[in-house]
């Protein structure tokens, strides 16, 4: 059975005089441990079909299911990262990492524990006590993702969330990301437009088409070297590149 | 001078103000320039002032004055808190109440002052009620904009961390709110003084709007100047109070300037 489960998701936004179709007959499946990435120009609906995929926004039609039962409502076991900032600002670090577990009225000890241990492996140790207000933005999306990690999500729903960073913050934030949901075993959804971006976490990507947002393809990447920087400029990573912005162009012309 | 950065230099501009607001005073009064009905000198309104404190008067007109304006607002606030947040977070509710609110937040107060002295005649419920009308129908609105203004993207975030619905607001809305309902309250406090006054000055016969009405009537221009500058003095030290609330309660909270 598959972790995730997304079946023919349809969107329709309606402003009172016109609709706006965003999505139209989305489906995919994500195994568990997996890394999704979904590309897309933008204003294709990926916002909105991860939005959907939450729990924050209900499809037009369709269904959304974790490990076989469908979801509508949002939920920790899907666990989210934002485009923009969404830290608490009146709570330190160490109190919006443990932010969910006390929701779940986890005892002290093991929230202290579970939300130490995922400051360390972002690499906040030494800012547990900082308020967000103090952290730079990379520090502050990686709090987000400590805290949304120490939740313990079935599957982790990330949208854009370098989006803001400069371009070597970015480089050194996709290692971690990629060295922490290996190390933590998670089922990972992640949204992007850089291409690069997506071939260094994917093991899959799924690209979409501009508004309404379609599937185009699912692609696979299997990369024989590294992922790091220096894959950049790799021949296979340059094939599977040119293969996803193919289909980018012949969608714009 | 660097205001900017030093809190010190903040308060030596702050106080030479007031200084040169005195020394204004006490040229146009002690030289006669103008004449001491309208005008009493600051000694005259010292002595109004020591006669008061000899006499005990003083504190219970100030007492009595801040504590119907704690009253009359304590109550506006907590009615105006939990359905203000209910208008932010329901449609329907809004619905139900916005009209109402609105209507009633045009007429004008002071125009209300004789139905109040009908229906609950020159006691203290009266002074409360006026309070009351004065300041509630605003606070309302301004605790709908407080807890609208809440950043979605915070609630979704709590929502995805398996907070219930009580849970974000108590969580998560109440302290995203808490700087600007302070503020709120800050500001609402102020009103409520001045409808104190006007309760005072119908149907009184204690408190700061009282004395200076009725020294109006003895051309005690000296009791006059001493009420309003209690009046003031009070405001300064509950702002103050409000503040240093402020800096325990939300101390995270960054206003531009700050
Ligand atoms: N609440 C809404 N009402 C009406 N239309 C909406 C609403 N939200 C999104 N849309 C429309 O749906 C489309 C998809 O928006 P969405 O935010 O999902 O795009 P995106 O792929 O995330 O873009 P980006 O990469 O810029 O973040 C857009 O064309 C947008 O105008
Ligand atoms: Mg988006």
């Amino acid at each position: 059975m598959p972790k995730l489960k997304v079946s023919n998701i349809y969107k329709i936004f309606n402003d009172g005089k016109s609709n706006v179709t965003a999505l139209e007959d989305v489906s995919f499946e994500i195994e568990k441990g997996e890394f999704v990435v979904i590309v897309g120009p933008s204003g294709c609906g990926k916002t909105t079909l991860l939005n959907i995929v939450g729990g924050l926004d209900t499809a037009s039609s369709g269904t959304v299911e974790v490990d076989g039962r469908q979801v509508t409502k949002p939920g920790g076991d899907r666990g989210m990262v934002f485009q923009s900032y969404s830290l608490f600002p009146w709570l330190s670090v160490l109190k919006n990492v443990e932010f969910g577990m006390k929701m779940r009225h986890i005892p002290k000890e093991q929230r202290l524990e579970t939300a130490r241990k995922y400051i360390g492996l972002v690499g906040l140790g030494e800012f547990e006590n900082a308020m967000p207000d103090t952290l730079s933005g990379g520090m502050k999306q990686r709090v987000a993702i400590a805290r949304t990690l120490a939740n313990s999500p079935e599957v982790l729903l990330m949208d854009e969330p370098f989006g803001a960073l400069d371009a070597q913050t970015r480089i050194v934030m996709q290692e971690l990301l990629a060295d922490v949901a290996r190390t933590t075993e998670s089922t990972v959804l992640f949204i992007t437009h850089d291409i690069d971006e997506a071939i260094l976490l994917g093991s899959r990507i799924i690209v979409m088409s501009n508004r309404p947002g379609k599937i185009l393809d699912i692609i696979p990447v299997e990369l024989s070297i590294s992922r790091n920087r220096s894959a950049l400029t790799n021949e296979e990573f340059l094939a599977i590149k040119r293969r996803i912005m193919d289909l980018l162009w012949k969608e714009t012309l | 001078m660097n205001i900017e950065k030093n809190k010190k230099d903040y308060r030596l501009l702050s106080f030479i103000v007031f200084a040169i607001l005195i020394a204004a005073w006490c040229i146009a009064s002690y030289s006669g320039m103008v004449s001491k009905i309208f005008l009493p000198s600051p000694s005259d309104v010292l002595d109004a002032i020591v006669s008061g404190l000899k006499d005990g008067s003083l504190w219970e007109n100030c007492w009595v004055s801040t504590k119907r304006v704690m009253i009359g607002w304590f109550w506006s606030a907590a009615v105006a808190l939990p359905l203000g947040m209910l208008m932010a977070l329901s449609k329907k509710f809004t619905a139900i109440i916005r009209p109402f609110i609105e209507f009633a937040r045009y007429l004008p107060v002071v125009a209300l002052v004789p139905l109040t002295l009908l229906y609950l005649g020159i006691d203290e419920a009266q002074k409360y009620t006026v309070i009351w009308l004065g300041t509630f129908f605003q606070l309302i609105l301004m605790v709908c904009d407080t807890v609208s203004s809440v950043e979605r993207n915070q609630v979704n975030a709590a929502r995805t961390l398996d907070a219930n619905k009580w849970q974000v607001y108590l969580y998560v809305i109440l302290p995203a709110s808490l700087p600007g309902l302070l503020d709120d309250f800050r500001l609402t406090i102020g009103w409520a003084w001045t409808y104190l006054v006007v309760a005072e000055m119908v149907a009184a016969s204690s408190g700061l709007g009282y004395i200076i009405l009725k020294s109006q009537r003895f051309l005690a221009t000296d009791v006059i100047f001493m009420g309003l500058i209690l009046i003031g003095l009070i405001g300064l030290l509950t702002d103050f109070l409000l503040r240093l609330l402020s800096g325990v309660l939300v101390p995270w909270y960054k206003r531009l300037g700050d």
